[in-house]
């Protein structure tokens, strides 16, 4: 340990120098822009930047990159809780409660809330990185494709059976979910699958665009049919909110310790992290006190995702230098990035290329700090945006969406599939059909199916080999139990509510079942 | 009044005639030109294709800008997809493996081969059979005798369903007369990960998907799909090179030749000045410095092969592949 503190300070005299310096500023404030466009993620962005780093030294390329990263990140929440249009994958678990506290005129807070929840849960990641490298690295090692489904599971059970709402309405959420998730190629047959004989299916639904779909133009449907206004948004800058809202951040350190701990534990497995934001989401609304009001614009409804979200992200660079594992998406296109430098992810990274590797370390916490202050200073810019008239910011809100589909995979059946998709949005929430369920089952419900049949093709299709070792064991017995516990809970609650019948002002008690 | 109508027609007949003989002779790119990457950002295509846009770019080889972006999806039929949608546009270069002829084999696609325009194989990239360092296989040999006593329980890792690295393990299991059980994974990287972790017994990754878990110690090579070893090189590890790594047809594994080539074509009916201009280019850009480079890091082979030797190439190893997988049972149709 006390190796790696030494090896960190020397990465910060890789990291500190001004070019460095320069190029994280840049970085966070290119990849805050590609984080608040919708559909323009992290790893387009990371693409589109990926060929000006040819000429670079690596260390200043992984700098660029990761900066870019860690500014998408941030960038993401901030359409996520003004307009309920998750600009990452990963923030969309944010908008379940900070776009409700920007509609009670709570922006300013939810904004601050979440950009630093999300800087302390990517201090926590970097911190595990730091100190503890070599034995996550091995431990990521026992990860083969029972251990897969199993965190699979327990991410997926940890959302859903947490869940309110009516269970057939989920069901069929989830179901759909599933649905969309399998359309195209199939990883272990090689066969199309719903695919209709289009083409243009044959590379599956992008989960972006299905986002974008559902919660940009469903919304903005909703929102055309029930007055052209943001209701209750509004648009006071007021600073003093910020600090306020600062201010009350302490009172949520156990959500925040949660959220980072979830976030690494998904970033290191690696889950990913828009999983890893739904877990802890489904978690915190399980274990809150507040849990009453998940979903009505609760703080810990928003710094629960956040946290591990970003701890998620930094902690997944981990899995990716020393094993070449992406843990994300945009983790792919960094390992592409690797190899064209010249440098093979591997053990002997951390050994021979001790610059390049806590170099980018130490850019880490220098990135995530520039990180949290300039989007911190962009919170009365966009906060202001809530006060522009809905004719002039729901075009413009369209517009986004669109060249956000297109941009996705540069196909034009895209725009319709968002289009299609806004139309069920609407549907789905008039309907008073969860979206968060089919959110979830398209993310991981493919990664787990794929995990499941490589397990199954590797035992000669005994289940058993789910329980072969105590870790994948013990991580689907948790994920039962998780799944089960509405009805465990009946039962226990029902034993409750019969002892004690007998004190007559007991009644009230069993409503929370 | 009426001649001149029929003049202008003449003249404007003569000049379009004239105007394709013309272009015939030579092209350039006018406009910005695409990269269609065959598989997802950060494969073995998409370095692949990075690579030679660096030298390129380094070179200033064309006159226009070249950016690369990555159709992957159903394995690579999205970018042929496109690439047929962009008909006579030379502008659009598609990069690609062997799954430009083998991707229509298994999967109904509405292009075949036949449409693209052939311009270079640029490399061919080698396989290795790989095993878990500390494992209980040292050898390709020990390998093989524990598969023939327990037939069909060693499993082995590959990136993708119907793919080259499963094309392989048939021809292991028909060469070495061993039974062994195919897990598809997503992509190479992955792959040697979980052989890292023990969740499969061995791979048959290529030497740049796995180089990093050699020099960690996590796997080994235990044979070569070469006629002959490598050439002597420098070490990779503390003890061993590539050149220290037998071919598996002296292990018990007659297998002798398989390896990948790294493709590049043109969408369907582009004039064949634009063909050869394209082969030009990419000639030169195997002989940068760069190229070398990635050649060496990865440890290909860098031959260099365009027009009809390409032709010939790509009709030889088609009919090898169909027969394979007619025997398998993989051709849909």
């Amino acid at each position: 340990m006390l190796a790696n503190l030494d090896a960190l300070m020397h990465g910060f005299t890789v990291a500190l120098t001004g070019y460095h310096i320069m190029l994280m500023v840049g970085g966070v404030l290119l990849g805050i822009l590609v984080g608040v466009l919708p559909g323009l993620g992290a790893p387009n962005g990371v693409t589109l930047m990926l060929p000006l780093t040819f000429s670079m030294d690596p260390v200043s390329a992984i700098i660029l990159l990761t900066s870019l990263y860690w500014g998408a990140l941030f960038g993401g929440s901030t359409t996520s809780i003004l307009f309920n249009i998750p600009g990452e994958p990963s923030s969309v678990a944010t908008t379940f409660d900070g776009y409700p506290m920007a509609r009670q005129g709570r922006a300013t807070e939810a904004l601050t809330f979440a950009f630093l929840s999300a800087g302390f849960g990517a201090l926590v990641g970097i911190i595990v990185i730091t100190l503890l490298s070599s034995a996550v690295a091995s431990f990521a090692l026992r990860f083969g494709p029972p251990e897969y489904f199993a965190v699979y599971a327990l991410a997926f059970a940890s959302f859903v059976a947490f869940g309110g709402g009516a269970p057939v309405k989920t069901i069929v959420a989830l179901c759909l979910g599933f649905g969309f998730g399998m359309v195209g190629t199939d990883t272990v047959s090689g066969s199309m699958r719903l695919t209709f004989g289009l083409d243009e299916l044959i590379r599956g639904i992008s989960f972006l665009v299905v986002v974008i779909g559902l919660f940009g133009l469903g919304e903005l449907l909703l929102t055309i049919e029930e007055g052209p206004e943001f209701k209750g948004a509004s648009g006071r800058i007021d600073p003093r909110a910020m600090l306020r809202a600062a201010a009350r951040m302490p009172r949520y350190w156990f959500a925040m310790l949660r959220g980072s701990a979830v976030g690494v534990w998904m970033g290191i497995t690696p889950g990913g992290p828009t999983a890893a934001s739904f877990m802890s989401y489904g978690i915190a609304r399980r274990t809150s006190r507040n849990r009453e009001n998940f979903g009505k614009g609760e703080p810990e409804g928003v710094i629960a995702p956040e946290t591990a979200d970003h701890s998620a992200g930094t902690a997944a660079m981990l899995p990716m230098l020393s094993l070449g594992i992406p843990g994300s998406a945009t983790a792919a296109v960094m390992l592409g990035g690797l190899m064209i430098w010249g440098l093979n992810p591997g053990p002997m990274l951390f050994i021979e290329q001790r610059d390049f590797v806590w170099g980018m370390i130490a850019s880490m916490y220098l990135g995530n700090v520039i990180g949290v202050v300039l989007v911190l200073a962009t919170v009365p810019l966009f906060a202001a945006m809530l006060s522009v008239s809905f004719s002039i910011i729901g075009p413009i809100i369209v517009t986004v969406c669109m060249v956000g589909a297109y941009t996705v995979a540069g196909a034009p059946f895209d725009l319709w599939l968002a289009v299609a998709f806004g139309a069920i949005g609407y549907m789905m929430k008039k309907l008073d059909y969860p979206m968060a369920p089919l959110i979830l089952a398209m993310v991981i419900g493919d990664k787990a199916e794929d995990a499941f049949r490589q397990s199954m093709l590797s035992s000669g299709g005994s289940v058993g080999i789910l329980w072969s070792n105590w870790l994948s064991g013990t991580l689907v017995t948790l994920a039962i139990l998780f799944l089960l516990w509405p009805f465990l809970a009946l039962l226990l609650g029902r034993r409750n509510a019969a002892e004690v019948a007998i004190s007559p002002d007991a009644g009230h008690e069993e409503t929370r079942a | 009044m009426t001649l001149l109508p029929k003049a202008a027609l003449a003249l404007g007949a003569v000049l379009l005639s004239t105007l394709p003989a013309a272009a015939q002779q030579s092209w350039k790119p006018t406009r910005p030109i695409e990269f269609v990457v065959t598989s997802g950002a950060g494969g073995g295509t998409d370095v692949f294709a990075r690579a030679v846009q660096a030298a390129i770019n380094k070179h200033d080889l064309v006159p226009t800008s070249v950016v690369v972006t990555n159709k992957g999806g159903g394995s690579g039929v999205e970018g042929f997809v496109y690439g047929t949608g962009a008909k006579g546009d030379p502008h659009k270069v598609i990069f690609g493996t062997n799954n430009a002829w083998t991707l229509p084999m298994v999967a109904k696609t509405s292009w075949t081969t036949d449409n693209f325009t052939p311009v270079a194989i640029m490399a061919f990239d080698e396989f290795m059979l790989w095993t878990k360092a500390d494992g209980p296989y040292k050898t390709a040999a020990e390998f093989v005798a524990a598969a023939r006593e327990k037939p069909g329980t060693l499993r082995m890792g590959g990136s993708q369903t119907h793919d080259t690295d499963q094309t392989l393990t048939v021809l292991i299991e028909k060469a070495a007369k061993i039974q062994l059980k195919y897990i598809p994974y997503q992509g190479g990287g992955q792959v040697g990960v979980q052989l890292a972790g023990g969740h499969v017994e061995a791979n048959t990754n290529n030497p740049s998907e796995s180089i990093g878990g050699w020099r960690g110690g996590q796997v080994k090579p235990v044979c070569v799909f070469r006629k002959e070893p490598f050439p002597p090189g420098p070490k990779v590890t503390e003890t061993q090179g590539w050149s220290d790594v037998p071919t598996c047809a002296s292990q018990g594994i007659p297998v002798e030749e398989f390896n990948m080539p790294r493709t590049i074509f043109l969408p369907p009916g582009v004039p064949a000045a634009a063909q050869a201009y394209w082969a030009d280019v990419f000639r030169r850009a195997s002989e940068t410095p760069e190229w070398k480079d990635y050649v060496a890091r990865t440890n290909q082979n860098g031959r260099f092969v365009s027009g009809d030797e390409m032709r010939q190439v790509i009709k030889k190893e088609e009919a090898e592949t169909r027969a394979i997988f007619a025997e398998a049972g993989w051709l849909v149709k």
